[in-house]
């Protein structure tokens, strides 16, 4: 007879959805440092390595180090520098803490991978992140991360702390790909004049290949490339698996399961917020959201993903005990 | 190797040789086991450098499966494997037959020693341990007083150490009654070599040690409150930075219970839960890897961050289970292990069937005055010492070392105990330079809990330098699989 689902540990909730974030976030990283190294060069062929460090909301940490945003200074800050907290060395450390107090949730080759992984990323060298060698190196790291998610896809006990990783997954896909498009969209074009001038459509290329993207919106917009286009795209496709309305509608889904699989009694009040957010989403067609501004939208949006961290972190992962009663012994298996 | 084997030894072992020390493969020469025999014939044939591209693809695995235990240096925490010998350690039906006999007895008496300890002190009273010995420990809990546990069963898990002497005796070094660890190592490195060296094991009828798990838990949910129906079991770890992790993680995972640490649990009038994302769920036997002191912060040390506020009184109120007992480490004292004969025979009646090393108490006169007389033919140990830490080993010390050593002799005698040196027995291992004997011992697991079982085996410790003695992971020490035949 199986057993029902035992109760799961608020600490180990929270690290399964950090563990996907994390890792989610190396990947979109290598991804973005990748396709800029190859595709956003400008006319001149010179490389615009500040916006990464725009995009991460780096500029304070990075200039105290770095006098100016080079190739060099970049890649070395986003991939090898342990003490940058958001460099891909630190999300794969940390990605790894994560799962290290989720081992005994896990599976052996989730972990053995991510292990494995991390100790390649540690021996990574200056002359690893040489320019001729970035974008095999990234492919890799993007590679790394996206075997990640197929052992977890195929090895994880679908069970409490699965249902948390899923819902880290989605919200740092979502966040991530806001990110991407607001840099990206303001710096191409700074202001709404710039809208309808001649394109480098080369850049709007690199935009949507750093979201995996191009493939899938030639498939949605086969003739034009329009940078109102690119963002209805990557904002509302349903389709598009890394949409932001794809990763908030995946988002609902799993709080259901928390909700509807483990009855969990906290779930409303982040239900309500998923809700609004849908709402939010469903409600808005592309040319509302560009005339009151695209980057306005976006910081909402922001807003709400930081906003739902918050609530899930405060209805399930820093359980107090004052806070409710105690689970029957019924349903804690 | 025995001449029957020697003769026809023209791969690896050609050229090998124990000199003194009793041999764990090729046994006294002449009582051959057959087995074994098969087994010396399989290696011997596999060339050199098969054989270490194998073992070095073993090693791999272990570090990527991430089977390691943190060392601290430079202020970083670094993981090691614990180093992995690919050549068995093998111990036949009959040998285990007395081994598992003496470890059950040795068992039993240490259960009773400690229920009578906190409940009557009759051993005391009637003079077979002096009172001080025990009542002075550092490790005696008088809180325990009165206390009944399940089952009368205070050491829940066992880890007995053995060392085989030049006769082949296998010999008790000591008992370890806390949290003794290294299990996780016994069924790795089965898995290992089942995975890497498959034909060396084939056919060979190997005892299994894949029930661990499974009889851990039994074990454990009878330690809870007997009201209980369904008890629920956790395992309470110090962490992730502690150097046995590896260890809780894998026994929570073969048992399918939560690995929880200390800010996770919670007692609220007397009972202890857990913190999940539903509230709190009820706990009722803790499988504890935290020493006695960092446990409830109330009763014990109160700078403990690792413990739980109010577990002690949940646990004498009889609301929870520890395993194992509270109070567990006045028996393992190197001091008192020198008493156990005489308590087997106190409480059971029983003539000890594993032989001890014989022992001199510094604490007293006549052993203090010998083991100054004799310093330099004696291993000298700390009695509350564990991981090798402290010893000095005699006939191997310098000038310098065996002064130094009868300084702090003079200085605390009561903490020291001194034996003869044992002629560790050993093993045939790979090295740089081929197959060479390395010195090992044995550390056997019992569970107890309504009954004793034991783990067939155990965890066969290396020490991996040539000549070197202390086989203990933070002295440079490995390990290799155990198969006890069928």
């Amino acid at each position: 007879m199986v057993r029902p689902p035992p109760p799961l540990l608020a600490r180990l909730a929270e690290a399964a959805f950090w563990l996907a974030r994390y890792v989610e976030r190396t990947e979109n990283l290598a991804r973005l440092i990748d396709i800029n190294e190859t595709f956003a060069r400008d006319s001149r062929g010179a490389c615009n390595w500040s916006s990464i460090v725009a995009l991460n909301a780096d500029d304070m940490r990075f200039y105290a180090r770095h006098a100016a945003a080079s190739e060099a200074t970049v890649l070395r800050f986003y991939l090898l520098d342990g003490d940058n907290p958001t460099s891909i060395l630190s999300s794969i450390r940390a990605a790894r803490e994560s799962a290290r107090s989720l081992r005994p949730h896990i599976s052996t080759e989730l972990w053995g991978q991510l292990n494995t992984f991390y100790n390649w990323v540690l021996a990574l060298t200056e002359s690893d992140i040489a320019l001729p060698r970035i974008s095999r190196l990234c492919g890799r790291i993007r590679e790394s991360c996206q075997t990640h998610a197929g052992i977890a896809d195929g090895t994880l006990y679908r069970d409490q702390a699965w249902t948390f990783y899923q819902l880290g997954r989605w919200l740092e896909r979502a966040d991530q790909t806001t990110r991407l498009l607001d840099i990206k969209y303001h710096t191409l074009l700074p202001s709404v004049d710039d809208i309808g001038s001649p394109l480098d459509a080369s850049q709007w290329n690199a935009v949507l290949r750093s979201a995996s993207a191009y493939h899938a919106f030639r498939r949605a917009f086969p003739r034009d490339l329009e940078p109102g286009q690119v963002a209805e795209f990557l904002l509302f496709d349903s389709r598009f698996p890394r949409s932001v309305s794809a990763c908030v509608h995946n988002v609902a889904t799993e709080l259901g399961e928390l909700r509807r699989r483990f009855h969990l009694r906290h779930t409303s009040q982040v239900m309500e917020s998923v809700d609004e957010l849908t709402s939010l989403l469903a409600e808005r067609q592309i040319d509302q959201v560009l005339q009151h501004g695209l980057h306005e939208f976006l910081d909402v949006l922001q807003g709400r993903f930081a906003g739902l961290t918050g609530l899930l972190s405060e209805r399930f992962f820093d359980y107090a005990p004052t806070r409710g009663g105690v689970a029957m012994r019924e349903t804690a298996g | 190797m025995p001449e029957s084997a020697l003769a026809t030894a023209a791969g690896l072992f050609a050229g090998y040789d124990p000199g003194a020390f009793y041999d764990e493969l090729l046994g006294a020469g002449d009582d051959h086991d057959d087995a074994t025999f098969r087994i010396l014939r399989r290696i011997d044939q596999i060339d050199f450098a098969t054989l270490r591209g194998r073992a070095r693809d073993a090693e791999n695995e272990l570090f990527n499966l991430g089977i390691t235990f943190l060392v601290y240096a430079q202020n970083r925490a670094i993981d090691r494997i614990l180093p992995f010998d690919v050549i068995p350690r093998v111990i036949t039906a009959t040998e285990w037959q007395h081994l598992e006999a003496g470890v059950q007895q040795r068992t039993a008496a240490l259960n009773l020693f400690l229920a009578d300890l906190y409940d009557g002190q009759k051993a005391l009273k009637d003079g077979i341990v002096p009172a001080e010995l025990v009542l002075a420990n550092s490790h005696y809990q008088p809180a325990m007083a009165g206390l009944k546990v399940p089952h009368g069963a205070y050491v829940n898990i066992l880890g007995v150490d053995l060392v085989r002497d030049d006769a082949g005796v296998f010999r008790v070094l000591e008992d370890n009654c806390r949290v003794p660890s290294g299990v996780s190592y016994v069924i790795e490195n089965r898995h290992l070599m089942q995975r890497a060296f498959s034909d060396l094991i084939d056919d060979i009828g190997v005892r299994g040690v894949d029930d661990y798990g499974g009889r851990l838990h039994t074990m454990l949910a009878e330690m809870a409150p007997p009201a209980i129906p369904d008890p629920h079991v956790a395992l309470l770890s110090p962490g992730p930075y502690n150097s046995a992790y590896f260890e809780h993680v894998f026994l929570a995972r073969e048992m399918g219970v939560p690995l929880v640490e200390g800010r996770d649990l919670v007692v609220e009038n007397d009972r202890v839960f857990m913190r999940t994302t539903d509230g709190l769920a009820p706990v009722d036997c803790l499988y504890r890897r935290i020493d006695d002191a960092f446990l409830d912060p109330r009763t014990f040390r109160p700078d403990s961050v690792l413990g739980v506020p109010g577990l002690f009184d949940a646990y004498r109120k009889g609301n929870v289970g520890l395993a194992n007992a509270v109070g567990t480490g006045v028996a393992d004292d190197k001091a008192v292990y020198t008493y156990l004969p005489r308590l087997i025979r106190y409480y059971l009646d029983q003539d000890p069937i594993l032989e001890s090393v014989p022992t001199h108490i510094c604490r007293e006169p006549e052993g203090l005055r010998y083991t100054l007389d004799h310093l330099a033919e004696l291993v000298v140990k700390p009695v509350g010492e564990a991981g090798g830490y402290g010893i000095t080993i005699g006939p191997k010390a310098t000038a310098e070392q065996l002064a130094e050593c009868r300084r702090k002799l003079l200085d605390d005698p009561g903490n020291y105990i001194s034996q003869p040196m044992i002629s560790l027995s050993v093993c045939p291992t790979v090295t740089d330079a081929g197959i060479e004997p390395r010195h090992v011992d044995l550390r056997p697991f019992a569970l107890t809990g309504r009954s004793t079982w034991v783990l067939p085996g155990g965890l066969t410790r290396v020490a991996l330098r040539r000549g070197a003695l202390v086989v203990n992971s933070s002295q440079g020490g490995g390990s290799k699989d155990t198969w006890v035949l069928s």
